[in-house]
């Protein structure tokens, strides 16, 4: 889905007449797939806008005390309950907390527990993927069965007997704890996906000329796997990579909802909306304004993978 | 065909045994005293452990329970808690609800989803098209428990439509707004999916075909391209049904249904080892046998697609 402006546009693209004409040698060297695609997505307004989103929140994640004058502890019991006014951007909620100064500061938790549930789960995944799509036969039965038993799991099930299993109702484990227990939990049931990606771009890429080529010349495995493989199977994990790090974000609010999850003292969104549960209906402004940052971030990652896969599918050009 | 489906049916039996075990161990094999808290305020008395051992082979090493364990659900013994509930009764009460709930979820996700998807991939660029994009994009940003529990405040506390919370028979009718919260997510899905889909299949050479012998264009879309189009759909609704049968947990706490995953939760949190066994043994082989019947269904589609 190339831009109708792009399309139309009269100036020629460089890039284009040099992969047409080999012999012309010119000042442009041929743009790679990544290259086509930045200059692909720089143009797409939804590309922009998330962009801008996701920079936000890091630096609100960095930096929370620029965007905050009070502490995530401040309090103020005469005003609990109270909706959002000039003191209080998002009002307060029934302990006398200013939502906004928590909100501003639970953007930390929230967003660690995103990037690094992704991580995790893209490594781990994308390193098995790998192996089992260029090794083939037993090893990748092996390793695809493996992948099925945790995908075979329903997730916030599995989430829900992982985490109580290490915290028994009613105990309150440290914030790193919590924090890595949360995050591998994710992990643990969501590599299966990113696996098999990696498995079936492996499976396509290791068929291709050049990879047979690099074998002829008598190139050694992790040669192949690192160099000619990786860079060709990259794209699609990429996309899952981002919309994951989204859905990771939710499913920590959704752990932290059903009590299982990050808890106070961490103050992540999750937390907050777990805390909300039982006086949402009197005082919706406790809910719906961490709610409203997890949905936005969600999306801006979200439209972000879109516009990345849109700009690395070739067929798309 | 029949060799293929056998070989699948031999892959089913280790992820089978993984998982059921990988859930068994989790449950049992927790570090701690399986009975602190089970009798109130003062310590379980001794007679009271010691039959309690007996009943879930507490002695016995990891394996060994676990095998005992499937030995018993084989003959159609789902055990008893430890009050002496029998789990097959409770699965039998709570498991129509949930999959009443999973069925309406799935209809909500077809209707609308491939109506909206269809609409927009015949158009093509323009405002629907925007607007259907937007929108499902935001549905997919919104983790479910918020969509549940925004339409459980808006249509339930402020407008009054619905009750805010359904009764024990769980009727057809009651379980429309919360199977809407739960199956959103994957309209959204289905909805780009069927977009893309029928906006790949609508300039084939088969629709040039018949629109060129002068079919009338109802027949053209509702037989040629819909029929083409809607197999990715199909998968992807067959795996949701699956996946829906035993992911209601948020859903069925938020508005309150006695479902599968209220057992399950409940189960977990008082560490209720035998109810939340067996009822993630029936959710496994529930998906895997979904899973499978989706592939077979490929066949059956499309019928290019050939396993031999």
């Amino acid at each position: 889905m190339t831009d109708p402006t792009v399309a139309g546009a009269p100036a020629v693209d460089p890039a284009a007449l040099s992969r047409i004409d080999d012999s012309g040698s010119g000042p442009q060297k041929p743009r790679s797939l990544w290259g086509d695609a930045w200059r692909d997505l720089r143009r797409k307004p939804t590309f922009v806008i998330s962009a801008v989103i996701i920079a936000f929140v890091v630096i609100v994640a960095i930096a929370p005390g620029v965007f905050s004058s009070r502490p995530a502890g401040y309090s103020n019991l005469d005003m609990a309950n109270m909706g959002p006014s000039a003191d209080a951007w998002f009002g307060y909620d029934n302990q006398g907390y200013d939502v906004y100064a928590r909100t501003i500061y639970g953007t930390r938790a929230s967003l660690l527990v995103g990037v690094f549930a992704t991580l995790l789960t893209v490594l781990f995944g994308g390193f098995v993927g790998i192996i089992a799509g260029y090794y083939g036969r037993l090893i990748d039965s092996i390793l695809s069965r493996f992948g099925d038993i945790f995908a075979s799991l329903p997730f916030i099930l599995g989430a829900i007997v992982i985490l109580t299993t290490f915290n028994a109702p009613g105990s309150n484990p440290g914030a790193v704890t919590i924090i890595v227990q949360v995050v591998s939990s994710i992990a643990i049931l969501s590599w299966p996906v990113a696996m098999r990606l990696m498995r079936s771009a492996t499976l396509v890429a290791k068929q291709l000329d050049y990879v047979k080529a690099a074998r002829g010349l008598g190139a050694s495995t992790p040669r192949i796997v690192f160099r000619h493989l990786l860079p060709n199977t990259l794209a699609p994990v990429l996309v899952y990579a981002t919309i994951a790090l989204g859905a990771a974000i939710g499913a920590e609010a959704t752990l932290a909802y059903l009590g299982i999850g990050v808890r106070p003292p961490v103050v992540s969104w999750g937390v907050m909306i777990s805390d909300s549960r039982d006086y949402f209906r009197n005082d919706p402004n406790m809910l719906l304004f961490p709610a409203a940052f997890v949905s936005i971030t969600v999306l801006a990652f979200v439209m972000l993978g879109d516009g990345l896969r849109n700009a690395l599918d070739p067929k798309g050009r | 065909m029949t060799q293929y489906i056998l070989r699948r049916l031999l892959q089913l039996i280790p992820v089978f045994f993984g998982t059921t075990f990988l859930i068994y161990v989790l449950v049992w094999a927790v570090p701690g005293d399986p009975f602190s808290g089970k009798c109130g305020q003062v310590a379980c008395p001794q007679a009271y452990i010691d039959q309690m051992t007996a009943k879930f082979n507490l002695n016995d090493s990891i394996f060994v329970q676990y095998f005992k364990y499937l030995g018993r659900l084989f003959t159609g013994d789902w055990g008893e808690t430890f009050n002496g509930n029998s789990i097959g009764d409770m699965i039998a009460t709570a498991y129509p609800v949930t999959v009443r709930l999973a069925l309406i979820a799935v209809a909500i996700e077809a209707i609308i989803g491939i109506s909206a998807g269809i609409l927009t991939g015949l158009r093509g660029k323009g405002f629907l098209d925007n607007l259907v994009l937007m929108s499902t994009t935001f549905l997919i940003s919104l983790p479910v428990f918020v969509t549940a529990i925004v339409l459980q405040l808006v249509l339930g506390t402020e407008w009054g439509i619905i009750d805010t919370s359904v009764s024990a028979d769980a009727t057809v009718g009651e379980l429309i707004v919360p199977g809407l919260a739960l199956g959103s997510l994957s309209m959204a899905y289905v909805a780009r999916l069927s977009r893309t889909s029928i906006a790949e299949n609508r300039h084939a050479d088969y629709v040039r075909t018949a629109i060129a012998k002068g079919q009338p264009r109802s027949r053209v879309v509702g037989v040629h391209l819909l029929r083409n189009s809607v197999i990715p759909v199909i998968t992807f609704l067959g795996t949701d049904i699956g996946a829906l049968m035993g992911g209601a947990i948020v859903t069925e706490g938020v508005f309150n249904i006695n479902g599968i995953g209220g057992l399950i939760f409940r189960g977990i949190q008082n560490r209720e080892g035998a109810t939340v066994t067996g009822v993630v043994v029936l959710l496994v082989v529930v998906y895997l046998l979904t899973s499978l019947i989706i592939d077979l269904l490929y066949a059956v589609l499309d019928p290019r697609i050939r396993y031999d």
